[in-house]
């Protein structure tokens, strides 16, 4: 294992060179730009074999990568915001193809106002898209994570894309220490790829994408592609803990910090775990009851174990850098919420949205919101429940 | 608690003050610390103000927001005095270094200096006499490494020349390891 | 995917140690009961492990007027070869032998493009009469 000075790009781009897919098709946009470059640098060095699509546009990435993949390639490709956001009709389809491709996702705000700054707006808005999910909370999680993608998607019980996260500038630019794997260990961890029914096999002639009228099968297709979901929540955790062994980095759906007798949990997703956890110190140094929870895998949503794990709070916070605009509260909320229907205890569930656009987050806006919690849990009935950090309000 | 100290590059865009924020992170990284090191994000153009971080500790750190209360301030650029508040958010025992003619005691006769160890180098002339280019960061991070005793001078040096030889001729690694050597000599104020 | 194996199962399922590139092998559907297969059944993402499908689905039956070809004018030009939607023009050793009324909706298409008017379209009712003739 080696330490090395890299940005969180860098971090990601080297896992995908390790790994040396078959077909990289991207199209650079802010603050993805440093993954594509850096990659067709490998390219053009000659530091891999894989064949470069310069599209021109994410649309055109994403519909060449389908092809890429249906023909039998591993196929990857890279993205943010509005890249996201073109992709979109076929996102659908590379997860209906049950195509293994994965994705970095450098996360940023949609417009408008014209933002290029981190939130989650762009990955948010693909959840139901049938990719699963994975966030990470800085360089080393997305490097480790863009590296497990490949196992997870490929899986013969999972065959799903998979896209992973890094927040956008704060990670994706930001110059830290990561601990790589050397290459050999990644090309024998991630393993020779297998296609399923790939479209250049002339012995086995196939049809890919045909049209599915009223009497067919689109349902039932649709339902194994949920089937394929639940599959991949032990196939996540079994790769998760292989990879542990290799690294001394294990993965699981979420991760939890002095969480045993904390009264208020707040839970987050991305970058902002990071400050979440270091205020959580901050403040058990002081005696408070607190704990957070970190998570990783939102599609598929573990709702059971998250359930179990937060049975003791009376209180939580869900941290959202991402808005539904007209629903009870952002997204990560909503599945929160919606999973501790299924715990025994019914504490109260508040919602913390910040970061929209970039805008900063400070130690004092998460000790307000553990605030707004301990009212609650001090039996106080609380509300509003949804709140915005760091927002004027002049 | 964990001790993370935390430093913030004043500079105008083209002066170099992201790639020395890198190579204080490099620095940071072959002495085994652990750092961060980030620009404040947003368009980039040339000899416009700008703003970088970086985050040093023997620790992992998972705090990510910008930094408010730096440690130390290290201003590019003596022109930004006038433009910007480099002690915004700064304590009572901040160090502020700055590239100047001007002497340390000068430099910290100036209003928002009140109660700050003002440290002055005249990077941009050693600059300009070593590697025959306008481009202060060198000098500076010698004199932060004086000023800091955060790294040893050995350990910056070897740093400089390991990263520098892969891409550089023998005398732009010599005139860049003179400019940081000549940084740590010549700041003022200790 | 209807039947996956213990071994597929584990955790390296998806990554190849040894063997031959897959799919090589052939596959074959008995979809005689396809109209109850469940979600296990089918190949994932919906691929069918065939090629050239079209050619079982019969569009012949749409036709409301059928092309007729006069072999006296014909001069195997190959026009209406290129003009036909459905690749309905039958061609054998450079020459049109005929049109694949199985597949051939009856456009007209050929009939438009022919340059000599060997082909004509007629009614089908009228066409299918004279044939039982």
């Amino acid at each position: 294992m080696t330490r090395v000075a890299l940005t969180g790009n860098g971090a990601v781009a080297l896992a995908l060179k390790q790994v040396e897919p078959d077909v990289m098709a991207a199209y650079p946009i802010t603050p993805q730009t440093e993954i594509a470059q850096n990659y067709a640098q490998y390219v053009a060095d000659g530091a891999v074999k894989t064949e470069y699509i310069a599209v021109e546009s994410e649309h055109s990435a994403m519909s060449s990568a389908i092809g890429a993949a249906a023909a039998g390639a591993r196929t990857v490709t890279a993205t943010s915001s509005q890249g996201f956001a073109l992709m979109w009709e076929m996102l659908y389809i590379a997860a209906s193809l049950r195509l293994p491709i994965t994705m970095p996702v450098i996360t940023r705000a949609l417009s408008g106002p014209i933002n290029i700054h981190c939130d989650h707006s762009d990955s948010m808005g693909g959840r139901d898209s049938g990719w699963i999910q994975l966030y990470g909370e800085d360089a080393q999680e997305g490097y480790d994570n863009a590296i497990q993608a490949f196992r997870i998607a490929e899986h013969m019980d999972v065959r799903l894309p998979v896209m992973t996260m890094i927040d956008g500038f704060i990670i994706s630019g930001a110059i830290g220490p990561l601990e790589t794997v050397a290459d050999e260990d990644v090309k024998n961890f991630v393993g020779e790829y297998q296609a399923l029914n790939p479209l250049l096999n002339v012995e086995q002639p196939v049809t890919v994408g045909a049209f599915d009228s009223l009497g067919g099968w689109y349902f039932e297709h649709k339902v194994a592609q949920n089937r394929a979901m639940e599959n991949a929540m032990g196939v996540i955790e079994e790769v998760g803990a292989e990879y542990g062994v290799l690294t001394g980095r294990d993965y699981a759906h979420f991760k939890t910090h002095e969480i045993e007798d904390a009264e208020v949990v707040l839970i987050a997703i991305g970058s902002a775990a990071g400050n979440v956890k270091s205020v959580v110190d901050q403040l058990r140094a002081n005696g408070k009851k607190v704990g957070m929870m970190k998570v990783r895998t939102l599609r598929p949503f573990p709702y059971l174990q998250i359930a179990e794990a937060l049975s003791g709070a009376r209180a939580i916070g869900v941290m959202d850098r991402a808005d539904s605009f007209g629903a009870q509260g952002g997204p990560l909320y909503l599945e929160v919420r919606s999973a501790m229907l299924e715990a025994q205890s019914r504490p109260q569930i508040f919602n913390f949205i910040y970061g929209l656009g970039g805008r900063d987050i400070f130690p004092n806006d998460i000790e307000s919101a553990v605030e707004t919690l301990e009212r609650a849990a001090a039996g106080e009935k609380v509300s509003p429940t949804r709140h915005y950090l760091n927002v004027r309000e002049g | 608690m964990q001790e993370i100290t935390e430093i913030r590059w004043h500079a105008r865009g083209g002066q170099g003050a992201v790639t020395a924020a890198k190579m204080v992170a490099e620095v940071a990284l072959s002495q085994n610390k652990y750092f961060q090191a980030f620009p404040e994000y947003g368009p980039e153009r040339s000899g416009a103000p700008i703003v970088a971080f970086t985050r040093l500790s023997d620790g992992p750190i998972q705090i990510y927001s910008a930094i408010e209360h730096p440690d130390y301030v290290l201003v590019l650029d003596p022109t930004l005095l006038d433009v910007v508040d480099v002690t915004a958010g700064t304590g009572e025992n901040a160090v502020v270094i700055v590239n100047s003619e001007e002497d340390a005691a000068d430099v910290g006769t100036r209003p928002e200096m009140s109660g700050k160890r003002v440290y002055a180098v005249p990077a941009t002339r050693i600059a300009l006499e070593t590697i025959k280019r306008a481009i202060p960061n060198t000098p500076l991070i010698g004199a932060l490494v004086r000023v800091s005793g955060l790294f040893p001078l050995e350990g910056v040096m070897d740093e400089v020349r390991d990263s520098l030889s892969k891409k550089f001729p023998e005398e732009v690694v010599d005139a860049n390891l003179e400019a940081v050597k000549r940084g740590y000599e010549e700041v003022s104020g200790i | 995917m209807s039947k996956t194996s213990k071994a597929a199962r584990s955790s390296r399922a998806g990554v190849k140690t040894a063997g031959p590139a897959t799919g090589k092998k052939k596959k074959k559907w008995d979809f005689r009961d396809i109209a109850t297969w469940g979600p296990e059944k089918h190949e994932p993402g919906a691929v069918i492990p065939e090629s050239g499908t079209a050619d079982q689905y019969e569009t012949g039956g749409w036709r409301t007027e059928r092309p007729i070809r006069d072999i006296e004018k014909c001069n195997d030009c190959m026009i209406c070869y290129w003009g036909c939607p459905d690749s309905s023009i039958v061609v054998k050793d450079g020459k049109m032998v005929g049109i694949d009324l199985n597949h051939c909706k009856g456009c007209g298409i050929c009939a438009e493009v022919c340059p000599r008017d060997a082909i004509e379209m007629e009614n089908e009712i009228q066409a299918r009469k004279e044939e039982e003739v």
